[in-house]
């Protein structure tokens, strides 16, 4: 509900989702996602957690519409998936998307841009337009059999994109991309949330989730592990100091030695205390303080502790799922 | 968004269109294709030559030679390129994208079907147009084979139809199979009566009839002879051979349809 006190519809409502798959042979079932409950809100960037295996591209799917839940409801802008009018407003990459590798860039647009109702006077510019916005401009007549990784991850982020969807569904975005190429991506994101969109994307990169995410859910074994904000779910407070001492550390300081190498030792310091202390004594001892980091505690802490009780294990079908 | 700004599905011609016009890019891009027609334009080139060093009439030995080369090349064509329609998008996972547009899953079906269709009709004419060529350089009329030739093309209407309906739940080897099976037996639906005059009264007639009736009779498509010496047709023999391929092949579409409806894409 907004300010004003007007009710705001979720763009994504998944209520007590689940799937299983038949296992080989068609001997027992697994289950990929299991009563899995989330809401993405307009403007908002959410980013689905999970290590491989945890059902993260399964339940993508289940809400573009592309598999059938066992139970539980998914809602589109309050619409089934099955609703062509949902899906309208959509946008969505497959994990390691393959296109038609015998159409060029352009042509492979226009393709989209007619099965989005784009009409004819407006597709030829939306398409160069679009292919200019995710740096393919030089490449729209290129085959996409040439086509390297990245600048089919692009195209595919293109194609997702193209119709300005209210929503875009992106499943490992960054994936195969290099540090160049995974920015351009997140500027991406980050330019459809300015422009008031929505984006709902699976990852398994943290850094960069962490970066753009506005609130996150944890997947683990096809289960919720947790959902939030980001500032709600991850402590902001320091949990310990890492000190690099150069030269030999006496044995009276305080601190757990980590690593050391070229005459350089990195200290964990649990708390302020110990770290004055460490601050004071080290330079009587002859050896110097050269660095103090602040550990917080980050999203891979609270990832690890949250996934870390489930070993993951193949639930889906799907490579990613 | 305001609503008006609200993107819209497409209209259900535009999008079975856009994806019959992409299936259309597909198949002209696909060498096979090219492969196949080849070797049928050089063998009803070369049917007047066969002609010269075989016992019998030239003429017909043409135009019989013309004819089957159109029905086996497009037969051929219809069975290893239809039967990968669907199941190359759904192998290559480029359906995902497809389906998560706003376009029904019978409008990908309708698509692939209508755009290969095409490229099959553009090959039989091509192969007709150099048969006749061949019959027009001997100073025959080769107008009398038209009706054998739009047959034919409705038995590959059919035909792929099958190849789109095996597609869109099994493999291509499978699909390959069932489609020829299709094809064999549907030429040899005739041998159903004969099967069934030989048999007791019961339940094995009863299964010979509804055989009969459920597979498609494509031997009554099969005009070459008629064609081949002159013999007359029926009148509307060939109206109605359309109206039969055409109701059959959209009755095989919509349990393929049906089929692709219900399926899940792990």
């Amino acid at each position: 509900m907004t300010s004003t006190g007007t009710v705001v519809e979720p763009v994504v409502h998944i209520a007590g989702l689940t799937k299983s798959f038949r296992g080989h042979l068609g001997i027992g079932r697994h289950t990929a996602v299991e009563d899995l409950g989330l809401t993405v809100g307009p403007g908002e960037i959410f980013g689905l957690l999970g290590p491989n295996g945890a059902g993260k591209t399964t339940t993508l799917k289940m809400i573009v519409g592309l598999l059938r839940p066992d139970r539980g409801t998914v809602r589109l802008f309050g619409k089934p998936p099955t609703d062509v009018a949902a899906r309208a407003r959509i946008g969505f990459l497959p994990e390691n998307p393959y296109f038609y590798d015998y159409l060029t860039a352009e042509e492979f647009l226009d393709f989209y841009a007619r099965l989005h109702g784009v009409g004819a006077g407006a597709r030829r510019k939306k398409v160069e337009a679009t292919l200019e916005r995710v740096g393919l401009g030089g490449s729209a007549r290129t085959a996409l059999r040439k086509f390297s990784k990245g600048m089919i991850q692009r195209l595919g982020l293109a194609q997702a994109t193209l119709h300005e969807p209210s929503l875009a569904i992106l499943d490992e975005p960054m994936s195969g991309l290099d540090p160049v190429g995974r920015r351009e991506v997140r500027d991406l994101i980050l330019s459809l949330r300015e422009s008031g969109r929505s984006v709902f994307f699976s990852s398994h990169i943290l850094q960069d989730v962490e970066m753009i995410c506005d609130r996150v859910a944890i997947l683990a074994g096809g289960r919720l592990r947790a959902v939030g904000r980001l500032d709600t779910l991850v402590s902001r407070r320091i949990l310990w100091f890492e000190v690099s001492v150069a030269g030999p550390i006496p044995a009276s300081i305080p601190g757990e030695r980590m690593s050391s190498s070229g005459g350089e030792s990195l200290l964990r310091v649990a708390g302020v205390e110990a770290l004055r202390r460490v601050l004071t004594e080290v330079p009587l001892s002859g050896a110097q303080v050269t660095a103090v980091w602040p550990r917080r505690e980050t999203l891979e802490d609270l990832f690890l502790r949250e996934v870390a009780p489930e070993k993951p294990q193949p639930v889906g079908r799907g490579a990613g799922s | 968004m305001s609503a008006a700004l609200e993107p819209k599905p497409p209209r259900a011609v535009a999008a079975v269109a856009a994806i019959a016009v992409n299936t259309f890019r597909e198949a002209i891009r696909d060498r096979i294709l090219y492969l196949l027609l080849a070797f049928s334009l050089l063998l009803i080139a070369a049917s007047r030559l066969l002609s010269f060093i075989t016992v019998g009439d030239e003429e017909k030995i043409v135009k019989d030679l013309g004819l089957s080369a159109i029905a086996v090349f497009g037969v051929l064509t219809s069975v290893f390129v239809g039967v990968s329609l669907v199941f190359k998008e759904i192998e290559k996972k480029t359906l995902y994208t497809l389906l998560a547009s706003p376009i029904r899953r019978w409008h990908f079906v309708a698509g692939k079907y209508l755009g290969f269709m095409t490229v099959l009709a553009i090959n039989v004419s091509l192969m007709t147009a150099a048969l006749f060529l061949v019959l027009l350089a001997r100073g025959e009329a080769p107008w009398m084979l038209v009706p054998a030739v739009v047959l034919t093309l409705v038995q590959l209407a059919l035909v792929t139809a099958f190849a789109v309906l095996f597609s869109s739940f099994t493999n291509p080897v499978l699909s390959a199979l069932g489609t020829l099976s299709v094809y064999v037996v549907g030429h040899l639906s005739w041998s159903f009566d004969l099967l069934k005059k030989r048999l007791p009264l019961g339940a094995g007639r009863r299964l010979c009839d509804v055989a009969h009736s459920l597979l498609p009779s494509l031997d009554r498509l099969d005009v070459k002879m008629h064609a081949v010496h002159g013999l007359p047709l029926p009148d509307g023999y060939v109206l109605f051979g359309i109206c039969y391929g055409v109701c059959y092949s959209v009755v095989v579409l919509v349990l393929a349809c049906c089929v692709f409806e219900r399926r899940g894409f792990a």
